[in-house]
């Protein structure tokens, strides 16, 4: 297990307060109250349509909240186009379908963002893409097009290139659910390695073997609300809430 | 025991059965694989025979290629006339324009060559300065087109006409409808809500009108809307109508590339902090314009064609030309062969793009599937 020493000294790096979104007249996130402190990793699990991808993609503003308030590094989140492009800056997202880029090559992916939107040198951001790219164990593939890569090597591309951007807060958004089970180890053993470095880092997962090994803090939603919020030992041995109880039962026991 | 020898992946590979593979097999699973289709592809091949043992008679061997009329033509041999096209190339070419300064389109001609290699094959070496020369192309191209400067007679533009007209309204007409298409499709995806009305009311205009209309009214409405004072040529307004009528096509066109482009792809670009224009440019229009490939070309070789339209307002392009050929009392009676050569030069013309479409389509797959 990976231990987090810095966890209640320093300040939250992110921080929801009384947040709530609505698609139309849906109402998909309740009150959602959070504070993520600087290299905390987070996972957040529960059912399909619980909101767990709405909520980590009203980080990064992917979607817009309607109510509340949500802090990144000290930066609010608002209509406000410089802030959002302040704090894009700062939050990296990995999802699950990779989306990468096809007509691109690997390196060309990893380099395009660090060049126009940081303004590097073509030269450096090359660099950082190879050195990044051998970090998650591809450097072999840069000049391969994504359409040539299997899906695990994909998704650790699709790492890369939001690690290029040199990212506080790395979200994950179901990084493993469109892989093979084969590809699955590769991916989250790169996801392993990011956290032991000291990333923060949110999840959404359901790989519960990945969450033991590496959480602070399980969130478990339902419709729309943090039903619990635990360190993975309650967690997973005796869990306060029911519904959290039989979700555990269902996705453990098979 | 065998089992426990036997290692995975130690199989060997095994020829196909004989005669399935090869000019053999081809032959027999594509024409002879069965007694009906035996004799049907017998059948066939005595027909392709004398068909082409006709048409390769009355084009070439039994042809007249010079003469002086129909009549003498007739004297000679059986097959077809190419004497009205022979005696009329340079206007079938030129049109009128005066034949001492036909050298001027001639250097417009080679130079187009060398202008547009450089935008159709980005491979190409000394690509940069070719780009260069691709710029200035359409001022060097309107000088020694329309003389008046450093010398050059000046021509009147009624003198234009042949496969040079063609070529001067199809090519400009596809070098600007392309720029004004692909801001017109963005235009109509807008989240900014006049922009987004003044481009479909304009796509929405454009396609919903004939082409023909669009014609009289270059040749005949333009001058009173435009300030007093000015007076674009009749070509000029000619080029600009055949451009907006080309855009708006080619304006729908990218717009399916654009929406066939999965969300996915813009969150990714939103979430590395891309602005809207950056995603455009590197990420939406590249994977769009690659999606539009075959229907940006079906609308150019369209446009291409369209051209010959310009007859309604007394324009002469080669259909033009054609038909004046035919209406010379020698002549009289050869439009099979008059309108067959004016066919050639557009069929050459459109398989050329229709091949170049399928070449740029393959070089720019990155698929791989």
């Amino acid at each position: 297990m990976v231990t987090n020493k810095k966890n209640n000294s320093s300040k939250p790096v992110i921080e929801i307060k009384e947040m709530h979104k609505w698609f139309g007249n849906f109402h998909v996130l309740k009150n959602i109250t959070l504070k993520v402190n600087q290299g905390e990793r987070i996972v957040i699990c529960g059912p399909s349509g619980s909101g767990k991808s709405t909520l980590i993609r009203c980080i990064n503003r992917l979607e817009v909240h309607q109510q509340g308030d949500i802090i990144v590094n000290d930066i609010e989140l608002s209509g406000d186009l410089k802030n959002l492009e302040a704090i894009r800056r700062e939050v990296g997202m990995v999802f699950q379908s990779f989306n990468l880029f096809p007509h691109l090559s690997v390196l060309e992916n990893c380099t395009l963002a660090p060049i126009w939107v940081r303004g590097l040198p073509k030269k450096e951001a090359e660099e950082m893409a190879m050195e990044l790219l051998t970090k998650v164990k591809i450097p072999e593939q840069a000049l391969k097009f994504p359409g040539q890569l299997s899906g695990g090597q994909q998704q650790r591309v699709a790492i890369a290139r939001s690690l290029c951007m040199e990212p506080k807060i790395m979200l994950f958004d179901e990084p493993t659910s469109a892989l093979d089970p084969e590809m699955i180890k590769e991916v989250l053993d790169t996801m392993i390695e990011l956290a032991e470095s000291g990333m923060t880092m949110l999840v959404v997962t359901h790989e519960m073997g990945f969450a033991k090994k590496v959480a602070d803090s399980i969130i478990f939603m339902d419709e729309g609300e943090i039903i619990e919020q635990n360190n993975p030992k309650t967690f997973f041995n005796n869990p306060e809430n029911e519904r959290t109880k039989l979700f555990l039962s269902q996705i453990l026991n098979h | 025991m065998i089992k426990e020898l036997y290692k995975p992946g130690s199989y060997p590979n095994l020829a196909p059965p004989k005669g399935t593979v090869g000019f053999y097999g081809w032959t027999k699973s594509n024409l002879f694989s069965s007694l009906s289709n035996s004799l049907l592809t017998i059948f066939s091949f005595i027909l392709l025979y004398f068909l082409i043992d006709g048409i390769i008679g009355w084009f070439f061997l039994d042809a007249v290629f010079d003469a002086d009329s129909k009549i003498e033509c007739r004297k000679i041999d059986s097959g077809a006339c190419w004497a009205v096209i022979t005696r009329r190339v340079g206007q079938f070419i030129y049109g009128f324009y005066p034949d001492a300064e036909r050298w001027r389109i001639d250097i417009v001609f080679i130079g187009l060559f060398f202008a547009s290699a450089p935008l159709l094959y980005p491979d190409l070496p000394l690509r940069r300065w070719l780009l260069w020369f691709s710029g200035f192309y359409p001022f060097i191209a309107f000088i020694l087109i329309n003389g008046g400067l450093f010398g050059l007679v000046s021509i009147e533009i009624n003198l234009f006409g042949g496969f040079m007209l063609t070529l001067i309204i199809g090519v400009s007409g596809i070098v600007c409808s392309l720029p004004l298409g692909i801001m017109l499709a963005l235009g109509r995806q807008s989240k900014l809500t006049v922009v987004r009305s003044i481009s479909v009311c304009f796509i929405e205009f454009m396609r919903g009108v004939p082409l023909i209309t669009l014609l009289f009214v270059a040749s005949s409405m333009l001058n009173y809307f435009m300030p007093p004072g000015t007076n674009f040529s009749i070509l000029v307004r000619v080029i600009i109508m055949f451009t907006f009528f080309a855009a708006a096509y080619i304006a729908e066109v990218i717009r399916g590339g654009i929406q066939a482009i999965p969300k996915g792809q813009y969150e990714a670009a939103e979430s590395l902090g891309m602005t809207y224009w950056q995603t455009t440019r590197f990420i939406t229009l590249p994977q769009a314009m690659k999606i539009s490939i075959p229907g940006i070309v079906n609308t150019f070789i369209g446009l291409y064609k369209d051209t010959t339209l310009v007859i309604v307002i007394g324009l002469l392009d080669p259909l033009g030309i054609g038909r004046a050929a035919l209406a010379d009392t020698k002549w009289n009676g050869l439009s099979t062969e008059t309108y067959l050569f004016v066919a050639l030069f557009f069929f050459v013309s459109c398989f050329a793009m229709s091949r170049y479409s399928l070449w740029l389509e393959n070089k720019l797959n990155t698929d791989h599937r």
